[in-house]
């Protein structure tokens, strides 16, 4: 097929598993490869993505790497899907956002139960961290949302699917669950 | 011959003080609600049960049902403000499901599934509330209230008590327990009190009870909210 969909993927606040849950469409990836080939993406490791049609942002955004990962992809992608309950409302990195950011790092890094050498890392090449995870579409515009940790191999396949055939993509009521 | 509503072109049959919700429940017509329940007095707060009685727009659980109404309900227009008062909800607490113990059968869920809500539309507010585990059996999760009120009416209506109020307006306006202390375990909630039971949400829970139903079997994994409402109410009235 000359003109294949080109699908970016990545993961920002987000702990892979909707990528994980993606893959769990199993053999049904070797028809998707027949109308998709991937661009940015853990699956290609391909760095940053160029005019694509689909990107498929899993995670909120927590620090600057993701705001600007997140801005790249809205540049090149002509449709941009919100991944999982995290991309859609924060999800548990959120569950930070009462907690002053001082708080969580000296939790983590000074008063930590077994913490050796004891500092909270600030080099030049570590992304800075928000004050507050925020959901997606506070950053960049959203084309579509598909909920659930992590949204069901169905809920992709679906989703895929039906805009490789053309249709509008709608999740039917037993696909649609945000847990 | 009884008297009639019309509730989208379909003849309702309604008898003197019931509201519209009462009539159209009985005649097996759905209408969106989260903060009504028929055993409690109506409280018409969520605004998820709008619809429009000859032109404008009321809460069917507090309107009666008067001879002669044409309502709508299954409307674009309220379908979608239906969507928008639900993603206000979400968004002005603090909703994880994958975290909640609620998860699969919580009604605000419920609604938001039924409505296809995919998203949150709005900005998310994160506002910082607190999580009562004073009590020995029931805890408040104050992050998941959406001050429906239905534990102040049924601690009241059922139970006899006075233990929940609702306190503060607008954006402060916040769920309160009857004790010098404000801590649930120093007032008089019991785990079989009513009040205990009724929350539509995950903010009123009973300890030591969460997850003991699989992914899959929960309440509205596979049926939508309106069936189990209507499937309620035929309960409540023997049939």
């Amino acid at each position: 097929m000359a003109n294949k969909i080109r699908v970016a993927t990545t993961s920002l606040a987000g702990c892979f598993g909707c990528h994980m849950s993606f893959l769990d469409i199993d053999e049904r990836m070797l028809q998707l490869v027949e109308h998709v080939e991937f661009d940015r993406s853990p699956i290609t490791d391909i760095e940053h993505c160029t005019n694509c049609d689909i990107g498929l942002i899993e995670g909120g955004v927590c620090n600057s790497e993701n705001v600007h990962v997140l801005r790249e992809f809205r540049n090149n992608c002509k449709i941009l899907v919100a991944v999982g309950a995290c991309a859609i409302n924060g999800g548990l990195p959120a569950m930070r956002n009462h907690i002053p950011l001082e708080e969580c790092l000296n939790e983590a890094y000074i008063d930590g139960i077994g913490v050796e050498n004891a500092q909270i890392p600030s080099d030049i090449e570590l992304p800075l961290l928000l004050d507050k995870v925020r959901p997606i579409h506070e950053v960049v515009k959203i084309d579509y949302y598909l909920p659930g940790c992590p949204p069901s191999a169905d809920v992709f396949w679906k989703f895929l699917t039906d805009l490789i055939d053309g249709r509008e993509p709608s999740l039917p009521y037993e696909l649609v669950h945000y847990d | 011959m009884s008297k009639t509503i019309t509730i989208d072109g379909k003849t309702i049959p309604f008898e003197d003080g019931q509201t519209i919700m009462d009539a159209a429940m009985a005649a097996d017509v759905y209408i969106p609600h989260l903060c009504h329940q028929p055993e409690y007095t109506p409280h018409g707060s969520c605004k998820l049960c709008t619809v429009k009685v000859n032109g404008r727009n009321c809460s069917a659980c507090t309107f009666p049902a008067m001879e002669g109404q044409e309502v709508l309900s299954e409307t674009k227009e309220l379908i979608d403000d239906r969507k928008k008062v639900t993603q206000m909800l979400f968004v002005e607490g603090n909703h994880f499901c994958p975290s909640c113990e609620k998860t699969g059968n919580c009604q605000l869920q419920g609604v938001a599934y039924h409505l296809n809500m995919l998203d949150n539309h709005f900005p998310l507010f994160y506002p910082d509330r607190a999580v009562d585990a004073s009590h020995p059996e029931v805890m408040i999760d104050h992050n998941r209230c959406i001050f429906c009120t239905l534990c102040v009416r049924a601690s009241q209506q059922t139970d006899g008590k006075d233990v929940f109020a609702i306190s503060g307006r607008g954006i402060n306006k916040h769920l309160i327990v009857n004790a010098q202390s404000g801590l649930l375990k120093d007032t008089d909630l019991d785990v079989n009190d009513q009040a205990a039971h009724v929350c539509p949400t995950g903010a009123i829970l009973i300890k030591r009870t969460g997850y003991q139903v699989p992914i899959g079997e929960r309440i509205y994994d596979h049926q939508q909210i309106d069936q189990v409402s209507l499937a309620k109410e035929h309960l409540n009235h023997g049939e």
